[in-house]
């Protein structure tokens, strides 16, 4: 008898609703707010923007405001903030990979003693404030950074590079604080991975890198993917990496969104740019939820 | 061949963990510099721990978010550990699709479409229902759990799929009721994982800068709201202590951990 079984229809229903209502109401609600607020318009006062639907003796007026969506297709520093927010994700997720594939290869072939040591190694900085290793950066990065110093100590540079306040200091952020996150989805494939198929590729007679690229790389597809969209979707819309590391002209749309909202207090125009985020996000989003389901269903 | 291979394993992974662990070393260190330029050693000191003590708007700001973490991981493991159990146990049900991706939604989506969101609906809910009044320690609250409870479902749901359902159904057969079986057999095997599932959403909730923007309001600044403003306009040495002192508990509490996995396992 499972116990999904043994909770007849009313438990059963019982037992899902609630939490069921509860992300209805704290998840999905909202973000139909923000679409709903994305098509208002702007107001001084509280809250900073006009209802959409206003009953006048006996007529219900229905205004929409698309001011929010035209600004944003037709100004191209928006399309263009969009755009590099794409790049500085995909370059990001990129790296990510190039650098965290070969560490969670080497983790996973380890002996299964250091390898839980390796492992721990690498969960251990998410116990740490992300806001305080990001933080470390900037005195790494300065121009009188840490860098500098021991590069300029080796005899390699003569003048310090200015790398804090580039995009450079906001891809090195970026990568240092999402690397974790793909490193652990692909390595949890590559530990599972059926050692005996690597044999036979050898057995009969390939190379080790030709073995890699035909079995090791295939089997490991859905945790590159499942990493890679674990970089990508949150970089998109990241805030404190840039805002700290990033100088003035880094475009990113998380720190636009939060100018808009914060210093203009334009909150219809900060919904329409999350709003048209989330659309731009939908593919991979897609992707993460399909994984999901998928991960679910092979238990 | 085989020492080419060796020799490449071991610069992978010095490499790749010197790039995970210089920062968080140097923060360390940088705490005990006496120079007031944060990047250029002048001497061991103290100065910047006694002054981080003698701060008091960043000690309030701590004991704040202290307090709001700890509600945070208190509700985000209960109401995790509910829709975890539904995603693991309850098989498929209608809207099964829906349920998993507002769910694990969070893990993902940005940031700041979390806090605009959240802090939209209590706005509206404010002016629908006058209730919550205005923004503070109590919507941040709120925000942080739904942020939480994604990584607690994570956790708790494959927890509850690598236990032993033989247990359940020996339990059922006795003739005891479902609830029961959750509270008496269910509950006792994830404990483990529920504290872990606490603690992780404490480090998040004490950790999150972009949601709370969002949801505070006058009076609520919490501790990465504060350090937050302060670090935008460049290095600041208490700052410095204050991480290595955060730092230092994390690992006095890994090495707490290891220590008691390892008693139990002798």
């Amino acid at each position: 008898m499972k116990l999904s079984r043994s909770f007849l229809p009313p438990a059963r229903a019982l037992a899902i609703v609630p939490p069921y209502l509860w992300l209805v109401l704290f998840f999905l609600l909202p973000f139909l707010l923000v679409v709903k607020i994305s098509l208002s318009g702007m107001q001084f006062g509280v809250p900073p923007y006009t209802p959409l639907a206003e009953l006048e003796e006996g007529v219900l007026r229905l205004t929409l405001q698309a001011r929010g969506y035209i600004m944003l297709f037709t100004d191209n520093l928006y399309v263009a903030t969009y755009l590099n927010s794409l790049k500085v994700a995909a370059i990001t997720t990129l790296a990510c990979m190039v650098i965290g594939y070969p560490i969670a290869y080497c983790i996973a072939r380890s002996a299964p003693g250091v390898r839980n040591l390796l492992l721990l190694g690498v969960i251990l900085p998410f116990w740490t404030s992300l806001l305080l290793r990001v933080y470390a950066w900037i005195g790494i990065l300065r121009n009188d950074g840490l860098l500098n110093h021991a590069l300029m100590w080796l005899g390699l540079i003569d003048t310090p590079l200015e790398i804090y306040r580039t995009d450079l200091a906001v891809y090195i952020g970026l990568v240092y604080a999402y690397l974790p996150f793909f490193i652990l989805p692909l390595y949890a494939h590559l530990v599972k991975m059926d050692m005996r198929l690597l044999e036979a590729a050898y057995d009969l007679g390939a190379r080790p890198w030709r073995a890699f690229v035909s079995v090791t790389l295939p089997l490991s597809r859905n945790g590159v993917i499942a990493g890679a969209m674990l970089v990508f979707i949150p970089t998109v819309g990241e805030y404190v990496i840039p805002e700290l590391l990033g100088g003035a002209n880094t475009l990113m749309i998380g720190r636009v969104m939060w100018t808009e909202f914060f210093n203009n207090t334009d909150w219809p125009m900060a919904a329409a740019v999350t709003c048209v985020m989330v659309l731009l996000l939908l593919v991979p989003l897609a992707l993460f939820q399909h994984n999901q389901v998928r991960q679910l269903e092979q238990r | 061949m085989m020492r080419q291979n060796r020799l490449l394993y071991w610069l992978v992974l010095i490499l790749g963990f010197a790039f995970l662990y210089i920062p968080i070393i140097s923060l360390v260190v940088y705490s005990f510099n006496e120079s007031t330029l944060v990047t250029v050693w002048s001497g061991f000191s103290l100065k910047w721990y006694r002054s981080l003590f003698d701060d008091q708007v960043l000690l309030s700001a701590a004991w704040l978010s202290l307090k709001i973490a700890a509600l945070t991981a208190t509700a985000a493991v209960i109401i995790g550990t509910w829709a975890g159990f539904v995603l693991a146990r309850m098989g498929r049900f209608r809207g099964f699709s829906l349920y998993v991706a507002m769910v694990s939604a969070p893990l993902v989506i940005p940031e700041v479409v979390l806090g605009i969101s959240m802090l939209l609906l209590f706005v509206e809910m404010g002016s629908v229902l006058g209730w919550p009044e205005g923004r503070g320690a109590f919507t941040i609250w709120a925000g942080h759990v739904m942020l939480c409870m994604a990584y607690v479902v994570v956790i708790v749901q494959s927890r509850v799929h690598d236990l032993d359902r033989s247990l359940e159904e020996a339990a059922l057969d006795l003739g005891a009721p479902p609830l029961k079986v959750f509270f008496a057999v269910v509950l006792p095997q994830l404990a483990p994982a529920l504290l872990a599932a606490w603690l992780l959403s404490f480090t998040l909730s004490l950790d999150d800068v972009v949601i709370a923007s969002f949801l505070s309001g006058p009076g609520a600044t919490t501790l990465p709201l504060e350090i937050f403003s302060r670090v935008r306009l460049g290095l600041k040495p208490e700052v410095n202590a204050l991480a290595a002192i955060l730092i230092g508990l994390v690992a006095v509490g890994m090495a707490l951990a290891h220590w008691v996995q390892h008693r139990r396992a002798r």
